[in-house]
């Protein structure tokens, strides 16, 4: 093909009108984009401000400081009837963290061990952990709840005629009763166990200091248990020997003493644990799956057993493929516990859904609802996401 | 090679590698650990099992019993059932007309299951034809107020076919604005990708419960002054709003498998953003999302059930109400059976299906 010097203007591409050209119409589509979303929530806040002097709300954040008026059956801080709604919202705040956090970590132990269960070789104990994989994962979460709550209250005897004590431990409609050490006197025993924790966490990086460099293999778990239980021993008769429980006593019309687990806080654990556990087994089934056979194979010709297969081989390569979709799992059974509110745990939802009705604060409590779970969210995302990239396959 | 065709040179296996006895061998009891492991689940199995087959089968009350006679027996009533199936079905219908919601629940299956076999797939542009005729039918049959069908307002509508309304019509319209969503946060256009993106994060990261407290007390402040909006219409645009967001993170994980290529292939033959997205892309992606589309069909079926907190009555409510009724107190585990029944063999087959299809599909890419 010959070009001509001359008509070489003419193959320019000629310039297209301007609202053919590509970034016009991306600026343009932008703008209106962005003014109709803007039109929409100058439309429902203006609304909203409408409404509100109508029924005479006073917007803002001030309500906070008034007197919440209303009793909470439990909570990790010292909350009466008295104190505002900032303090009743964090009562609320603890107890949907302390029910996530605990669910959390059950729904990871029995999450892996029914996931490794479903791949066991034996054929009845595979067959156990998929039945019950199939029957929780496939019935709806609240549902699970009413059903628990419902067996604890229903089935389980009065407090008048609990079940017990096993070791201290009472089990009535109410939930569990447990004995708590006498506080102080304890407080040598705690001390033991902290600095146990310390030098075993020492040791154990010792230890794996030296694997890395020489390829010896030092033992941790024998000296650490020791370590611990000598610490304990020194603590605990550092303290002055202390024999006494403060156990929990059915007196008049409810138990005194020890610590009470309620029966709102047993069913949603238990029903937030095993649904989550069963999605769990799962991630942790198709994970160790996703780990190829010739790792299997190679692992065992060098004579490992399966158990040490699992450990030192498999394992640490599924984690990979396991940690994103576990991390999301977590995240649901954080946002599930807001089901709280349909069987009366007095979690974020249920307290700020109190103030709500109270208060008639309605915009300003879901507004603390959604930045509460947006941040309990963003936290465990944030921390799944520096543990995976720790296990992360470092390449070379 | 020997001739190994002598039968005569042949040794059978030992008694105890074939059989029931080989059998029990290599898959129960191979070792001392995995003898330990079948005692123990023997022993749960043998504790629990005949207990419950007592009580649900053996001891149990069926057909139309009273009250008194189930107080009596040991085990289940399932006359509870036999008397309260109506309602938990279609809660407070009125009794007359319940084979209207019984055929719209029909049309909802028939809809769901046709659109599960695949030779019908290729029908295309047929199948939304037919969901949106199906849709319309199940809309008069429910409603009613023409050709002759008495008017049944929303509120008195329950059971099984509200909550399949609410999964259907939820899962229906969030696929378009799922499809909007994820395309948005894939734009090279700042704007239209962070506010698609806050979008989807800021629904994806509340729970469903506030979603809907949002649209049962505060969407009536959002509204001009004069207009309301029933609170089922509340609950499905809460329902469409949360799915979409969901939806689009799967609908973004298929677009984003879909080589690079595809896209170059596209813009070079000259189509239009929106011919090489509908004619070229989107037609592949959606294709490898259908299994976990399919999941997030059964999530969304089974978080419809959440409607109970803001009152409304669908399966699990009016399951509930059932055993409220004094006489049938104390049969509150029946009713929560039937229920999960229920919920259980939607979602079981569902996923059955998805797994099935997902191994169909990945047939055809490996070739």
């Amino acid at each position: 093909m010959t070009i001509q010097t001359g008509e070489s203007e003419g193959l320019q591409p000629a310039k297209a009108v301007f609202y053919n050209d590509p970034k016009v119409r991306a600026v343009f589509w932008q703008i209106v984009a962005v003014l109709g979303v803007v039109g929409v929530f100058w439309f429902l806040i203006h609304n909203t401000m409408a409404n509100l002097d109508r029924q005479n709300i006073a917007s803002g954040f001030s309500f906070l400081n008034l007197e919440a008026g209303f009793a909470i059956g439990e909570g990790m801080i010292p909350y009466t009837a008295a104190d505002p709604y900032w303090h009743a919202i964090i009562v609320g705040l603890l107890n949907t963290i302390k029910v996530a956090v605990v669910g959390i970590v059950f729904a990871t132990i029995i999450g892996s061990v029914v996931g490794i269960m479903r791949l066991s070789p034996n054929w009845l104990v595979a067959r156990l952990a998929t039945v019950y994989i199939e029957t929780l994962r496939n019935v709806p979460l609240l549902l699970q709840l009413f059903f628990w709550y419902a067996m604890i209250v229903e089935v389980l005897p009065r407090a008048k005629e609990a079940y017990g004590p096993f070791l201290g431990v009472y089990l009535s409609n109410r939930g569990f009763n447990l004995p708590l050490p006498d506080t102080w006197s304890y407080l040598g025993l705690g001390a033991g166990i902290l600095i146990a924790l310390v030098t075993v966490i020492w040791l154990y990086r010792r230890n794996k200091k030296i694997h890395d460099e020489t390829g010896e293999i030092k033992n941790t778990l024998g000296p650490g248990m020791l370590i611990f239980a000598v610490a304990m021993l020194l603590g605990w008769l550092a303290g002055g020997a202390p024999t006494t429980l403060d156990s929990p006593e059915f007196k008049g019309f409810s138990f005194k003493g020890g610590a009470e687990v309620t029966a709102e806080f047993l069913a949603l654990w238990l029903g937030l644990t095993l649904y989550t556990a069963s999605f769990i087994a799962e991630i942790v089934r198709s994970g160790i799956l996703a780990v190829s056979k010739g790792q299997w194979e190679a692992a065992g010709s060098l004579g490992l057993s399966r158990t040490q297969i699992l450990r030192f081989i498999v394992l640490p390569q599924s984690l990979r493929v396991i940690i994103p979709p576990t991390t999301s799992q977590y995240l649901n059974l954080t946002k599930n516990s807001s089901l709280a509110v349909a069987i009366g745990y007095p979690d974020i939802v249920g307290i700020t859904n109190t103030t709500i009705n109270q208060s008639g604060q309605a915009i300003e409590g879901i507004a603390i609802i959604m930045a509460v779970y947006l941040s309990l969210s963003l936290s465990i995302s944030l921390f799944m996401n520096w543990y995976n990239n720790k296990i992360a396959l470092v390449e070379r | 090679m020997t001739d190994t065709t002598n039968k005569e040179d042949w040794v059978s296996p030992p008694k105890t590698e074939v059989g029931v006895i080989g059998w029990m061998r290599k898959n129960l009891f191979s070792n001392w650990f995995n003898s330990v492991l079948t005692l123990i689940a023997l022993y749960l199995i043998l504790t629990t099992v005949p207990g419950i087959i007592e009580w649900a089968l053996i001891n149990s009350v069926w057909g139309d019993k009273s009250p008194e006679v189930c107080r009596e027996a040991q085990g289940a009533c399932w006359s509870f059932i036999y008397e309260k199936y109506r309602f938990i079905l279609f809660g407070v219908y009125p009794y007359d007309e319940h084979w209207r919601p019984l055929c719209a629940m029909i049309i909802f299956l028939t809809l769901i299951f046709g659109s599960c076999i695949k030779p019908l797939w290729k029908l295309g542009w047929w199948i939304a034809v037919t969901w949106a005729v199906g849709l319309v039918m199940v809309g008069v049959l429910m409603w009613g107020g023409i050709f002759g069908l008495t008017y049944v307002n929303q509120s008195q509508w329950g059971g099984l076919p509200l909550t399949l309304f609410l999964a259907t019509f939820g899962t229906v319209f969030a696929f378009p604005l799922g499809i909007f969503l994820a395309l948005g946060r894939r734009s090279r256009m700042p704007a239209i990708r962070s506010l698609s993106i806050t979008y989807i994060e800021l629904i994806r990261g509340v729970p469903l419960i506030s979603i809907l407290f949002m649209a049962s007390v505060m969407f009536p402040l959002f509204l001009p002054e004069g207009v309301s909006i029933d609170k089922l219409l509340r609950a499905q645009v809460g329902i469409i709003l949360f799915g979409a967001a969901y939806g689009a993170e799967i609908i973004r994980a298929g677009l984003q498998a879909i080589p690079r290529g595809q896209y170059e292939a596209a813009d070079a033959m000259g189509l239009s953003y929106w011919q090489s997205m509908g004619k070229i892309i989107l037609p592949q992606a959606l294709r490898i999302t259908i299994p976990p589309m399919v999941n997030g069909f059964i999530g969304g079926f089974k978080d419809t059930s959440l409607v109970v907190i803001i009152g409304l009555f669908d399966l699990l409510m009016t399951s509930r109400v059932a055993f409220q009724d004094i006489n049938w107190r104390p049969f509150f585990v029946e009713g929560y059976l039937f229920c999960a029944a229920i919920y259980f063999c939607f979602c079981f087959f569902m996923s059955r299906y998805s797994q099935w299809l997902e191994k169909d599909l990945a047939k055809g890419q490996n070739h």
